[in-house]
């Protein structure tokens, strides 16, 4: 094996221009595979955790039909005292779990006394909110000495695009007027507690307040969860986590359902689209490396017939010799895997000193590239085994000359 | 005992709708460490008769045996390991590897097809490079060297796996006479050393005369064997 690996690598190094120039053909594929795997996984990564982290929670948990019908915020769909503990008991005892906030959503009307307009709210208890959204703070234009009480009571978070429409400005007081869930309407006055950025684009309209706040203005007697937000320990086992908590919860006399941020958001598509974009990235370097081999090695058999009549005359068996075109397209291949990644990797290593901050949609992204070592092992698999496929009909070629033919006469 | 045996050899090719005698019924045996030498005008048979005896082809009918073993029966893989193991080749054009130099083209077969540690490697190809005065050559690409360092580079390509038997077609048909002269004293220098039999086809009169069998052919046939005064 040692002595195929060396002549592999020195009949490459026959032509050098010509290997040079198929190495970093193939090398530059890996670059792109990892440079533009890093960039766009970072994206993906930072999206997914400003909207798990600030708003949705990592999975959530309802009434069995309210996703449907979720753009209308029902509150008939409510989870009752029993199945709310039931659920909170899961989620106690779940190892995975780092935290859960039950939460009120609902929709009201926003007035100013002179216009009005329409809110989405999330009741919630800010501490567990804070919990279980991290991020939620960072949200809030203003200082928050107290991130578990981001929200005092008798306030509203409002955000920004409302605050402009209806020309508030933070302390003003302003009435909220909604229908509970048997059609009764009430209001209440409010505060402005705070601005808080959309994290939906401009067109979002949620806000957020107390759930003592909402019990009073839905004139409930006790807090009648719609909606609970799970954040998990470690965000990669979500889907192992959440087959377990489905398995728990969602029997089919529980009446609940289970959902993940995907199943939820619409940027779920978005995350799609990435990986789509990913791969096929990472089909152009599969076409790449193996045009670029099955070129190389095809030439080298042709240009080399009389050498294959040579070696096959001294007693290379087919197999060995099949072998050495294997290995060279395999050399071919980890060499310019290794200068690819080296490259690649450094790129992504300069970037990281300087990241890259843009904002998508309302969302503040700050992209710090990274490549998972899943990834770079796949594109170090994925380059060997297309370097070895594409050597193989040119190698067989090879193998399959018969030395009489080649040589012309011995 | 003989080394190679031919008995009835008759080679065919069917190129094409008309099939072309080669080779008809040749009979001969030839043994160990013998120095022979085909000749014959073009078309005669030379290479095919090599060919067969370098178990790079088989014959149409007859049998060919090389140290008793048919070759006849020998698949492409055991016919590599045959030659691997029993016959060394120098060819005509030399076939050296360009992009070697001439220290590792005699080590290719050595790569290739043995697994000879590289200690002993080195012993060997330093030996044979000095027999054929080669040594002070060893690092030097085969297009920086003569026509007859090339072929004494090939006579010890073909010498270091240690075979029984080096088949050389034309050996001395690229180069001048003096130059042909020393190649063929160096096969002559080898045969004698290791006791390696050298069979080789010329048509060079100068050259035969150094065979020590000399067999001729035409047609296809075996005219004539005579033995030489170097016998």
């Amino acid at each position: 094996m040692r002595n195929l690996i060396k002549i592999a690598v020195r009949n490459l190094f026959r032509y050098k221009r010509r290997t040079l120039l198929t190495s970093s053909l193939i090398a530059f594929g890996v670059i792109l595979v990892i440079v533009f795997g890093g960039l766009a996984i970072s994206f993906k990564t930072q999206m997914i955790g400003t909207l798990t982290n600030t708003a949705l929670g990592d999975l959530q948990i309802h009434r069995k039909g309210y996703v449907e019908s979720i753009d209308n915020l029902p509150l008939n769909l409510i989870m009752t005292g029993k199945e709310l503990a039931e659920v909170e008991d899961v989620l106690k005892q779940d190892a995975s779990v780092a935290a859960y906030s039950p939460r009120i959503k609902f929709g009201a009307m926003i007035s100013n006394y002179a216009q009005t307009s329409n809110i989405r709210l999330s009741a919630v208890y800010p501490e567990m909110e804070n919990r279980t959204c991290p991020g939620l703070v960072g949200r809030i234009k203003s200082n928050v000495s107290n991130p578990d009480q981001f929200i005092r009571p008798g306030e509203l978070l409002v955000p920004d695009n409302l605050m402009k429409g209806l020309g508030l400005k933070v302390g003003d007081e302003i009435v909220l007027v909604a229908t509970n869930k048997d059609g009764s309407v009430n209001g209440i006055p409010v505060r402005i507690g705070a601005i808080i950025e959309s994290v939906l684009g401009p067109g979002g309209k949620d806000g957020y307040m107390r759930i003592d706040d909402a019990k009073t203005l839905l004139r409930m007697d006790e807090a009648e969860i719609v909606e609970v937000a799970v954040h998990l320990k470690d965000f990669d086992r979500l889907v192992a986590v959440f087959k377990t908590l489905k398995e728990k919860m969602t029997t089919p006399e529980s009446g609940l359902e289970i959902h993940t941020w995907e199943q939820l958001s619409p940027f779920a598509s978005i995350a799609r689209i990435v990986d789509l974009l990913i791969l096929v990235v990472k089909f152009i370097l599969i076409s790449i490396v193996m045009v670029s081999i099955l070129n190389i090695m095809t030439m080298s058999v042709y240009e080399r017939i009389g050498e294959i009549g040579t070696i096959a005359a001294i007693g290379t068996r087919p197999g060995r010799i099949l072998s050495m075109f294997l290995m060279e397209g395999f050399a071919m291949g980890l060499m310019s895997t290794a200068v690819g990644l080296i490259i690649g990797l450094g790129l992504l290593w300069l970037m990281n000193l300087t990241p890259i901050d843009f904002t998508f949609g309302m969302m503040q992204v700050s992209l710090a590239p990274r490549i998972p070592q899943g990834e770079v092992i796949l594109v170090t698999i994925i380059v060997m085994f297309v370097s070895i496929f594409a050597s193989l009909q040119p190698a067989y070629k090879a193998s399959k000359m018969e030395p009489v033919d080649e040589l012309g006469h011995v | 005992m003989s080394l190679i045996k031919l008995e009835k050899v008759t080679k065919v090719y069917r190129t094409g709708e008309v099939p072309v005698t080669a080779l008809k019924e040749i009979n001969l045996e030839i043994g160990t460490r013998a120095f022979v030498s085909f000749i014959g005008p073009s078309g005669s048979g030379k290479t095919t008769l090599l060919n067969l005896m370098g178990v790079l082809d088989k014959p149409t009918d007859g049998k060919l045996l090389i140290n008793d073993v048919n070759i006849v029966l020998l698949d492409r893989a055991e016919a590599a390991e045959f030659r691997a193991n029993t016959l060394g080749f120098v060819f005509q054009n030399f076939n050296l590897i360009p992009v070697l130099t001439v220290y590792e083209n005699v080590e290719y077969p050595l790569l290739l097809v043995k697994r000879v540690p590289a200690r002993e490697r080195r012993e060997r190809i330093f030996t044979l490079l000095e027999k054929v005065g080669m040594i002070d050559q060893k690092d030097k690409y085969p297009n920086q060297i003569s026509g007859g360092q090339k072929q004494r580079v090939a006579v010890a390509r073909a010498l270091v796996t240690n075979p029984q038997v080096v088949l050389a077609d034309e050996p001395t048909a690229n180069l001048d006479h003096a130059t042909a002269f020393k190649v063929i004293a160096i096969m002559h220098e080898m045969q004698r050393d290791l006791g390696t039999t050298f069979i080789f086809s010329t048509h060079d009169p100068k050259i035969v005369g150094e065979a020590e069998i000399l067999y001729t052919l035409e047609d296809g046939a075996l005219v004539n064997q005579e033995i030489t005064k170097r016998n």
